[in-house]
């Protein structure tokens, strides 16, 4: 008791960490399954039904056959870097989580703490670059320890892709850092607020539309998501990097790249879609209440559906998902409660609609060429957010030029 | 001990560690790895001097950028276990040299008041914040800062011209 009254920060922090790692592990296993429902509806298919309502506990049968494999190390390969890879690769990932604001810094414990961000530093975008750029390890040093044709070929290819790419992902976030002047996340969210003509918010996203488009599409290069998932492409090398791994080595890279994910949806939605702040200006005070009012809307939809088409046991996990989905619902719709999740409601909204588009994209699109990726980095991307980065800085500095 | 001189005895001693694994091992990408652990660890011990920025871009460039390349050019001649030959009797005096060097280092440090702050950045921190750097960078140091990065645009051409094959 008296080591947690004298380092009340310290307690803080890993309450914080447990708190977001159990969040983020969750939400890591319920994107995969939107990702096969969504898919799967794209392709006039149901996806996952059967292990659960609605498939909804495909991601935990899908974890537990995972921890049950055999887990088969190459006796050629290099064993501890083999071992080491898919460790870089996952806790990678899951610390740039702890940068990100969830909410506003409003919200605190006692201390003056946030609640809704582990570790709120004055540096925050340049140490999320950091932690990022260090990602390609995983998948390079994956791909040469396995000792093996397929998985070297994709790791080449997935460091000379990171190599790329990075270098337009970080330009087109310096027009972003022109306009906040400051590199801490939450100060970033703070200058996005207020409206243009009275309605429509103040978000980065307007004035830098091209760096946005830039951001997106580096961002999904950076993660290897499909129409940039050479490193991985199953047509031409097996599996890419990951090919000689197995079990929960495997499952691990398969989480690292859904973190990344989660990770660049977070950062689009803090430069240029204006973090937790609400699209609708304060004054409309209804707004409070569309959390609340949205998860009954679902509850109520959850009931209608187990009445009218679950049979047998997905009948009563169905109703149990009713039962939450109206309950915290109902939860929301106390005004303190309101109040306090408007900056997460809105922050999770934002990453759910990139999410999306990035399952949409994967749903829609084909794989590039290695030699088309290459160009498309190099003499599209590239030119494109220096340009945009040299016109927002002409813009920035013309009213001084004006003034003397 | 204070948590800070904690953190600085451990990350010295993996720099150390790292930098004689990158000499040692006969694997080129374990010694890449070895020397990518030595810039995490210089990296840490910047945050500790309150240098924030710099243990940032330590970790971007250098970690992130600069590595990745080695490692991708490992990989791509696919380089195995290198070969060694028998020491040269010049080694041992390089040995002497550099424990000379080192006792020296050791001597100076302890006699001199830059000695004693080591580890703990308490009285430095914020002199290295981003907002003083970059005025510094772009007010008195601007002439010198652009024209490095002449120079090492000439070298990045100079490079690719000595590169290119000829016609």
């Amino acid at each position: 008791m008296e080591f947690i009254s004298q380092h009340p920060i310290l307690v803080a922090s890993v309450v914080k960490i447990a708190v977001l790692l159990f969040v983020v592990m969750t939400a890591l296993a319920y994107v995969t399954w939107l990702e096969r429902k969504v898919i799967a509806h794209i392709q006039s298919r149901w996806g996952p039904y059967y292990v659960g309502a609605h498939g909804l506990l495909q991601p935990l049968a899908d974890g537990l056959k995972f921890l049950f494999k055999e887990d088969v190390t190459p006796p050629v390969s290099d064993r501890l870097i083999y071992t080491l890879a898919p460790f870089v690769a996952l806790s990678l990932a899951l610390t740039a989580i702890a940068l990100i604001p969830f909410g506003p810094p409003s919200v605190h414990f006692p201390n003056g703490q946030s609640v809704f961000i582990v570790s709120d530093i004055s540096i925050g975008l340049l140490f999320l670059f950091a932690i990022t750029s260090m990602g390609v390890y995983g998948v390079a040093l994956a791909g040469w320890s396995s000792n093996s044709k397929y998985p070297l070929m994709g790791g080449l290819r997935s460091s000379a892709q990171m190599i790329s790419y990075e270098v337009s992902l970080t330009i087109s976030v310096v027009g972003v850092l022109l306009l906040a002047n400051t590199l801490n996340f939450n100060g970033i969210i703070e200058g996005q607020r207020g409206y243009w003509l009275h309605f429509i918010p103040r978000w980065h996203v307007v004035p830098q539309i091209i760096g946005f488009m830039c951001y997106i599409t580096a961002a999904i290069a950076e993660t290897n998501r499909i129409p940039f998932d050479l490193p991985e492409a199953e047509t031409e090398l097996v599996a890419g990097f990951h090919t000689e791994y197995s079990s929960f080595k495997f499952a691990m890279f398969f989480m690292a790249e859904y973190a990344n994910m989660i990770t660049v949806s977070c950062l689009a939605t803090i430069l240029f879609l204006g973090g937790w702040l609400s699209p609708f200006p304060d004054s409309w005070a209804w707004q409070l209440y569309l959390p609340g009012a949205g998860l009954v809307l679902l509850g109520a939809y959850c009931a209608y559906d187990t009445v009218m088409h679950m049979r047998g046991i997905a009948r009563i996990q169905f109703a149990v998902v009713t039962v939450l989905a109206l309950g915290g619902g109902a939860l929301c719709l106390i005004p303190a409660v309101a109040v306090l999740i408007q900056g997460p409601f809105w922050f999770t909204a934002k990453i759910l609609a990139i999410l999306f588009v990035y399952i949409w994209m994967r749903g829609t699109l084909p794989r590039f060429r290695y030699d088309q990726l290459m160009s498309f980095g190099w003499k599209l991307l590239l030119p494109v957010a220096l340009a945009n980065l040299v016109i927002t800085a002409f813009v920035m500095i013309l009213p001084l030029l004006r003034h003397g | 001990m204070s948590l800070p001189f904690i953190v600085f005895f451990i990350c010295a001693l993996f720099a150390v560690v790292g930098a004689v694994v990158l000499i040692l091992a006969r694997e080129p990408i374990h010694s890449a790895l070895a020397l990518i652990q030595v810039m995490l660890s210089l990296a840490v011990l910047y945050l500790l001097l309150g240098a924030e920025f710099i243990a940032a871009v330590q970790v971007i460039v250098y970690a992130g950028a600069i590595m990745v390349l080695f490692v991708f050019v490992i990989m791509l001649l696919n380089m195995r276990v290198e070969e060694r030959t028998n020491f040269s009797k010049l080694a041992y005096v390089g040995v002497v040299a550099a424990f000379a060097l080192l006792l020296w280092t050791a001597h100076w440090l302890a006699h001199s008041p830059a000695g004693r702050v080591v580890g703990t950045g308490a009285g430095s921190a914020g002199a290295f914040d981003t907002v003083e750097l970059s005025k510094q960078l772009f007010r008195p140091y601007l002439f010198p800062f652009e024209a490095t990065s002449i120079l090492i645009l000439i070298a990045i051409l100079g490079a690719m011209v000595l590169a290119r094959k000829e016609e």
